[in-house]
């Protein structure tokens, strides 16, 4: 066991674990962040994705100890904000959510594309969210829903 | 008993590896799918791992004058993206880098990572084959730089020693202007090749002045061959024809595609000849 630190979703947290431990474990386990799900296990379908240090990562293809000192934000963390409710409220105008299992993903992709691109096209969108699979929508309306977020949060990426 | 270390500075990831003998760990993203188990639980690692993702040392890419050229130095733990960032890397290794994952994995994936694993199947490493790339190996001895189809022994196999870590990939300044990509597999993200295909080439009044062909998954190391490049290379563009019934016989040889999940023996070696074809009668033109 050791003490690993890091900044989860703004505020430092210390957790007691062995440092080969997955991530997406200690995050769903230890610190109760169950928007994080696990789909694949191996980093294919992007479910579990976080941002560390402002950009997108598979969580279950990652160790804790790889993580001491980093800046992690989860879906939890994205939807307390301002741009994670825009992203929230454009997928859901734009009925871009069905079964619902991918949608944490999405919504971190998202973040992460518009934070480096606040106004993509659509094939821009789609290379955004090209590690993220969804098994329900194909994709069509999970674009809209993207280009649909942009629009309300136009000021705030 | 498997430890997780994470050292501060490239010395100390050195001793760790002299010790205790540690598998390096960059991103992970081919080792902890290795390795995966059931969920909640540890990976089935058999072996210690050291973090080198982190240290600073094996960060950033330099671009020097050797003598000849620009010489391009890639630390051990640059990730794809940062590569994609950069304005001095050649176009063939961006477009192997852009095409081999979506943005989750080339954040934390890294090139030197891919190289170690020794692949047949990693797209990057195929375009590093054309590009003449040498691996930068450090240890208790001084640094020592070994080319990287002499670094790669076979699936999963290298001459990287237990006590030695490779600390950079270097690129010599590239002359062949002409470059065509294609990688053939189910899925443009994430998806593992059936197979790649990387050619480069410069052409003189006509005539061939240099090319590099090479195609990764379909024999137990990449596929270049430098004796039929040699051919190859002065043939006036309008005769390569009249060649190429030899020239594929000799690729024919150095061809031998297994049957796995991904894709099968005889649609492996059929495409790779129809990849090789198309370049010396298309793309060799420079369309691109």
């Amino acid at each position: 066991m050791h003490e690993i630190q890091f900044t989860l979703n703004g505020s430092p947290v210390t957790v007691k674990a062995n440092p080969l431990k997955r991530l997406i474990d200690v995050l769903r386990e230890d610190l109760g962040m169950t928007g994080v799900k696990e789909g694949c296990g191996e980093g294919e379908c992007g479910a579990c994705s976080i941002l560390r240090n402002g950009k997108i990562v598979n969580s279950c293809i990652m160790l804790v100890g790889m993580v001491e000192g980093d800046d992690i934000l989860t879906p939890e963390g994205l939807s307390a904000g301002k741009r994670g409710k825009a992203i929230n409220e454009g997928y859901a105008q734009a009925g871009a959510v069905q079964c619902g299992i991918c949608m944490p993903g999405m919504a971190i992709a998202t973040e992460a594309l518009l934070r480096e691109n606040p106004t993509p096209n659509d094939h821009e969108i789609r290379v955004g969210i090209s590690g993220n699979l969804c098994r329900c929508t194909g994709y069509d309306l999970i674009v809209k829903g993207v280009h649909r977020a942009a629009e309300l949060g136009k000021d705030l990426w | 008993m498997v430890e997780f270390y994470r050292p501060q500075t490239l010395e100390e990831a050195l001793q760790i590896r002299a010790e205790k003998h540690a598998t390096p760990l960059a991103g992970g993203t081919d080792l902890l799918v290795r390795y995966r188990n059931w969920a909640g639980t540890l990976p089935k690692l058999s072996n210690s791992v050291v973090y080198v993702g982190h240290l600073p040392e094996l960060g950033g890419i330099g671009v020097s004058g050797n003598g000849v050229g620009p010489e391009i130095r890639i630390g051990a733990a640059v990730t794809y993206s940062e590569l994609l960032a950069h304005p001095s890397i050649p176009e063939i290794l961006k477009r192997a880098s852009w095409e081999l994952s979506a943005p989750g994995l080339r954040n934390i994936a890294t090139l030197v990572g891919n190289i170690c694993n020794a692949s047949p199947a990693a797209d990057a490493v195929c375009a590093l084959y054309v590009l003449d790339a040498e691996v930068e190996i450090s240890g208790p001895k001084e640094p020592r730089r070994v080319p990287l189809h002499e670094f790669i022994q076979g699936p999963g196999k290298t001459v990287l020693k237990n006590n030695e870590l490779v600390t950079a990939v270097y690129l010599p300044s590239s002359s062949l202007p002409i470059t065509a990509y294609h990688k053939v597999g189910t899925r443009r993200a994430n998806a593992l090749s059936k197979l790649s295909f990387c050619g480069v080439a410069k052409l003189e009044s006509g005539s061939v002045a240099g090319v590099a062909i090479a195609v990764g998954a379909v024999a137990p190391t990449v596929v270049r061959s430098r004796e039929i490049e040699q051919r190859i290379t002065g043939l006036r563009l309008d005769d390569i024809e009249a060649s190429m019934a030899d020239i594929m016989a000799g690729y024919d040889e150095l061809i031998k595609p297994i049957d796995d999940q991904r894709s099968t023996a005889v649609y492996r070696k059929q495409t790779a000849h129809g990849l090789i074809e198309r370049f010396l009668r298309e793309e060799i033109r420079g369309a691109s």
